[in-house]
């Protein structure tokens, strides 16, 4: 297809400003929430160390610099961190954990269905409520209940991508290259850190799983799973 | 007479315990008290159990959680947004739209992300000296042609994670079932993207571009710490 207008708009942008703006994975990635307190940076669910437990990590507002920045960093109260989980295959969420900061602990609920899906939420305060201590650099505090383990507090950002070569990649700035070999390739992530939301949940709470999704794409094979994002949502 | 004396000694000693006495002068002047936050009762200033008071976190029927809150920003697989949505105003809405609606005609996520696709290839069949029309994205290693594989990004945008089994974002044996940490979703997805059915189409090779890997690891990072799994920040 004919050459866009949009890459020639990219092409011919600052690296200073497409490094404000095109940033992966979800890190500061639209301009209506870089830089803000509802800005997710990445998502991660995996099973845990138990394998009959699964682990959901929200990282927010990424790119902190190490030392004051990531001191200073503060989850923000009106932000409501929700976990959705998909149980029936269709996409909607049947679950969600849901976090929110108060005075200087965080605050869980759920997993339980929740009032109401999609854009809007409220707290779910009637169902299982917990609560962590937000931890600092260097006090570390984890919490255990019911299965169930919690954090919140600065961490170290797991995700590495040499990102300001991917903006010149598709900017069409370093043709035919591309990428870097890796002796030449840098990690901006690397000396990062991130604000990070940490639960870790029985599967048993968590209802059997769908259908893989990839299964109606015609690849084969994939063991039920559910479908789970997460979402920051502001009071109103 | 022996064995009188060893009696009287005996009962001598016994007797004396019961004036033995311990002294509560251990503590220095402080006063040592058994109230704290997880002994299970409400004491102290407490205004419920373990919670409350001057001393332990607030109880929850104390914390103000009412109101309406308004989805800001959402994330499911890594990258798709900043990858494919192409332009502000494209991101800002998928941001703002939930998952099982984006494959209403009011959005038109799909044909957005396979028209970004495409002009991704657009870029370096310019730079190769070839016509923009006669190259263009490849059906990948997973089977998916243009259509279902931006279909599955822009419509189905979740993470998939198997409960029972290994997680892996794709590591040729697991596919799909989760993310760890350690996953290269950024090669993963190149090679997605880039790959065609073998997933070496531009990988640098044969002269063409290296689009298939961004040549960077994981670094100094370590992913076997257990809960919370992430490392401390970095200093």
């Amino acid at each position: 297809m004919k050459k866009t207008k949009l890459f020639a708009v990219i092409g011919g942008m600052s690296l200073a400003i497409l490094s404000v703006f095109l940033i992966a994975a979800d890190h500061i990635d639209a301009p209506d929430v870089a830089g803000t307190t509802a800005d997710i940076a990445d998502f991660y669910a995996f099973e845990g160390d138990d394998p009959s437990k699964t682990v959901f990590i929200a990282t927010l507002q990424g790119l902190l610099a190490p030392g004051t920045v990531t001191d200073n960093a503060q989850f923000d109260e009106d932000v409501l961190v929700e976990f959705n989980i998909d149980n029936s295959g269709d996409f909607v969420e049947d679950l969600v954990i849901q976090a929110i900061k108060r005075g200087d602990s965080m605050y869980f609920f759920g997993p339980i269905a929740p009032t109401e899906t999609g854009i809007n939420s409220i707290v779910e305060t009637v169902a299982e409520q917990n609560s962590v201590k937000i931890s600092t650099s260097t006090d570390v505090e984890t919490s255990s209940n019911n299965g169930m383990n919690f954090f919140a507090g600065p961490r170290r950002d797991a995700f590495y991508f040499d990102f300001n070569r991917f903006n010149l990649v598709i900017g069409g700035e370093v043709t035919p290259d591309g990428f870097l070999p890796p002796a030449e390739a840098e990690d901006f992530f690397h000396d990062l850190n991130v604000l990070a939301v940490v639960v870790e949940v029985p599967n048993s709470m968590l209802g059997s799983a769908p259908a893989h999704i990839g299964g109606s794409f015609g690849i084969g094979g994939l063991p039920p799973s559910y479908n789970v994002w997460v979402t920051l949502k502001r009071k109103q | 007479m022996k064995t009188y004396i060893l009696k009287t000694i005996f009962i001598a000693f016994c007797t004396s315990l019961l004036f033995v006495q311990c002294v509560d002068d251990d503590d220095n002047g402080n006063v040592i008290e058994q109230i704290n936050c997880n002994d299970g009762i409400q004491n102290g200033d407490e205004t419920g159990v373990d919670c409350g008071g001057t001393a332990c976190t607030p109880c929850l029927t104390d914390l103000d959680f009412s109101g309406t809150f308004v989805q800001e920003d959402i994330m499911g697989r890594p990258g798709i947004n900043t990858f494919f949505s192409g332009s502000d105003l494209v991101k800002n809405n998928f941001n703002t739209t939930v998952v099982s609606e984006r494959g209403s005609p009011n959005f038109d996520f799909q044909g957005t992300f396979e028209a970004t696709l495409e002009a991704y290839h657009d870029i370096y069949a310019e730079s190769m000296g070839m016509d923009p029309a006669e190259l263009n994205y490849e059906t990948n290693i997973l089977g998916l042609n243009a259509q279902s594989f931006t279909s599955i990004l822009a419509e189905f945008d979740a993470l998939q994670v198997a409960p029972n089994g290994s997680t892996s974002y794709y590591d040729g044996t697991n596919i799909l079932t989760g993310r760890n940490l350690s996953d290269d979703v950024i090669d993963i997805s190149l090679v997605l993207m880039f790959g065609g059915t073998t997933g070496t189409r531009f990988d640098g090779t044969n002269d063409t571009p290296q689009l298939t890997s961004d040549g960077v690891g994981p670094g100094s990072r370590d992913f076997t710490i257990g809960f919370p799994y992430l490392e401390l920040p970095n200093q």
